[in-house]
């Protein structure tokens, strides 16, 4: 096990440094000077200038700046952003607003996707079944924007059940309306995805053994259907919350949400190298954690799965 | 009483195994993608799907056939967020323009993006999902890896930090240039994934054996036989894609204003939610339901091509 971990981690060393490079490059390539904006309209103090350009390393290569970077990110120095607040502390603020946030969604998507998924599997071609698919088909198809906007209209502007936007606080019950939205995606396919498992399981030996031992129905469907189901939604769960923790740009933005999306989309459009390329590194050293993760999580649920030889 | 009367297995002649074993010269040859096209056709999500892109491909090139309204002449502030009126059965926009007339003109412009896309990954995803996974080891590990650089930015965040570097350029090749260069990853995965499996079999083995070179065995024996998952996944990014350029456009890094398109539309609509919540209604609905029908497509498709999914309707 400890074996299959190194070799993982050092699988995902170049990915890493690939990304960060990759990011940084676009960043740098980005046109404007982020440098003269800060001026404003009151017009470019050369001497103040090139102070900044030397404190941001502007002034330095191309490749220059990004080893400068990596470097302090291995001391635990994300950088400073042009508007002179560290990152490290941008990143402290968003991303527990963003942590919560996917909390929500996930476990949303868990019961509901699951539920919704396990009856229809196990009624498969009956109507329940039928009509669950239809609607799965039509979330899956719809843009997430469009969601967003359809259910702040309905449940915020409409019904009043929720406010529109989220407060600066963004606590739970203000993120239930987006989470709710950010979900549906996730229902979506976890409701296909536990119908085809279920369906799968369904017909092996070892649940007709179960039945034949005497067990009960609701028993066979828990212990030995669900569980042996669970693998591809796990593994869906998984990337998901990844995903979801990287910040969903769109509904943050709609619900004026202050996470990690947000506050990464307005940095590149603001052109803050520091900013996107420090909330990048973070997001891809945690979509490689997720995954590996994901990885140890089979072999938890499926005993069959060995990584050692 | 012979012996004969005590057999209890029936005679050769008196069971359908010479019938099962035959082999029918005379039938036409039966391959895979014969037998999907056989399950298409008696599938009801085929031709729903099939009719809807039938449909959106026909306004997308002949838009002049489903409406006289002109999209940007005659538009009267005097209609902004107008009610249907004779003529104009889906209303106005905030502009006072018809929404209906730029539902239909701006269909060529997501139809394009989709398929410049699709065209892209597809490329780089054979590409890349082949050699790694027929040449294996390190061309794998390389090929894999930067796969993984690519995959592991979500790629609506990478096409946001690409328009924006080439704002001055925005157009519908580099938005389908900026999307597709981060979406290519998911086609090679799945026809690694594919080839991985399809290599391991005996006919790639009696080839290598007869002495055919490994590069014509990839192109001859192995692609065809592992290249069905990625129409799918190609029917279905191509919605994927068409959705990734509303979401561009709606974030303010998409086409230009000037270019008519859906997401634009969405986009300026989104102020006048509280009030007009039709206008951003209708060209939603028009990417919902062409999105909806490449989707249902692809699933149909993948379906048909799936031996296992077919034994589970």
């Amino acid at each position: 096990m400890t074996g299959y971990i190194i070799r993982r981690v050092l699988q995902a060393l170049p990915v890493f440094f690939g990304t960060t490079l990759l990011i940084y490059f676009m960043v740098f390539a980005m046109p404007g000077d982020p440098i003269v904006a800060l001026f404003g309209d009151k017009g470019v103090n050369p001497a103040i200038a090139d102070q900044l350009r030397a404190q941001y390393h502007l002034d330095q290569p191309f490749i220059v700046q990004y080893l400068i970077y990596i470097g302090g990110i291995f001391q635990g120095d994300f950088g400073t952003s042009f508007s002179g607040q560290p990152v490290g502390q941008i990143l402290a603020s968003t991303f527990p607003v963003t942590l919560r946030l996917a909390l929500i969604a996930v476990v949303i998507e868990m019961i509901v996707g699951v539920a919704i998924g396990l009856v229809a599997g196990l009624r498969k071609g009956k109507w329940f079944d039928n009509s669950s698919l239809v609607v799965s088909l039509i979330l899956i198809s719809t843009p997430v924007f469009v969601i967003a906007f359809v259910s702040q209209f309905f449940f915020a502007i409409k019904l009043d059940w929720a406010r529109a936007t989220v407060s600066g606080e963004a606590n739970f019950p203000e993120l239930i309306l987006p989470g709710m939205v950010l979900a549906t995606l996730g229902v979506a396919y976890i409701i296909r995805l536990t119908r085809s498992s279920v369906i799968e399981t369904a017909s092996q030996d070892f649940v007709r053994t179960a039945y034949s031992k005497g067990l009960s129905k609701s028993r066979v469907t828990r212990v030995h259907i669900l569980r042996n189901s669970m693998i591809p939604v796990v593994t869906y769960v998984s990337i998901d919350f990844g995903i979801l923790l990287v910040g969903a740009t769109v509904t943050e933005g709609i619900f004026n949400v202050p996470g990690v999306g947000r506050t990464l989309y307005q940095a590149i459009i603001r052109g803050e190298g520091p900013t996107v390329v420090s909330f990048v590194t973070v997001m891809v050293l945690l979509y490689l954690a997720v995954n590996l993760l994901t990885d140890l999580l089979y072999a938890a649920l499926d005993p069959r799965i060995r990584y050692d030889k | 009483m012979t012996n004969k009367d005590f057999h209890f297995v029936a005679d050769i002649d008196k069971t359908q195994v010479a019938e099962i074993d035959a082999v029918r010269i005379s039938d036409k040859p039966t391959n895979l993608y014969l037998d999907a096209w056989r399950d298409l056709r008696k599938r009801p999500m085929f031709y729903i799907a099939g009719l809807l892109i039938l449909l959106v491909t026909t306004v997308a090139f002949f838009p002049d056939l489903f409406t006289q309204t002109p999209p940007n002449d005659n538009c009267l502030l005097a209609n902004s967020n107008g009610a249907p009126t004779a003529g104009h059965p889906l209303g106005f926009t905030r502009q006072g323009c018809d929404i209906y007339s730029r539902i239909v003109h701006g269909t060529s412009t997501s139809l394009s993006v989709g398929l410049i896309v699709i065209v892209l990954t597809t490329l780089l995803g054979i590409i890349f999902g082949s050699l790694a996974g027929f040449y294996g080891k390190w061309v794998d590990a390389i090929l894999s890896r930067a796969g993984d650089i690519f995959f592991s930015i979500p790629y609506i965040l990478a096409a946001v930090v690409i328009m924006s570097v080439f704002s001055d350029f925005r157009n519908v090749w580099v938005i389908s240039a900026a999307i597709g260069i981060f979406a290519w990853p998911s086609t090679a995965r799945v026809l690694r994934g594919e080839i991985l499996r399809v290599k391991q079999s005996d006919y790639v083995m009696a080839s290598t054996a007869i002495g055919v070179s490994r590069f014509k065995i990839l192109l001859r024996h192995v692609m065809p036989n592992s290249i069905a998952p990625v129409i799918a996944v190609t029917t279905i990014s191509l919605a994927a894609a068409i959705v990734a350029e509303a979401t561009l456009s709606f974030l303010g890094v998409g086409l230009p204003t000037s270019t008519m398109s859906w997401g634009n539309d969405i986009s300026q609509a989104q102020a006048d939610l509280r009030t007009a919540p039709q206008v951003l209604i209708w060209p939603s609905l028009a990417l919902s339901i062409t999105s909806l029908a490449f989707i249902m497509m692809g699933e149909a498709i993948r379906d048909a091509l799936d031996p296992k999914a077919r034994a589970q309707r």
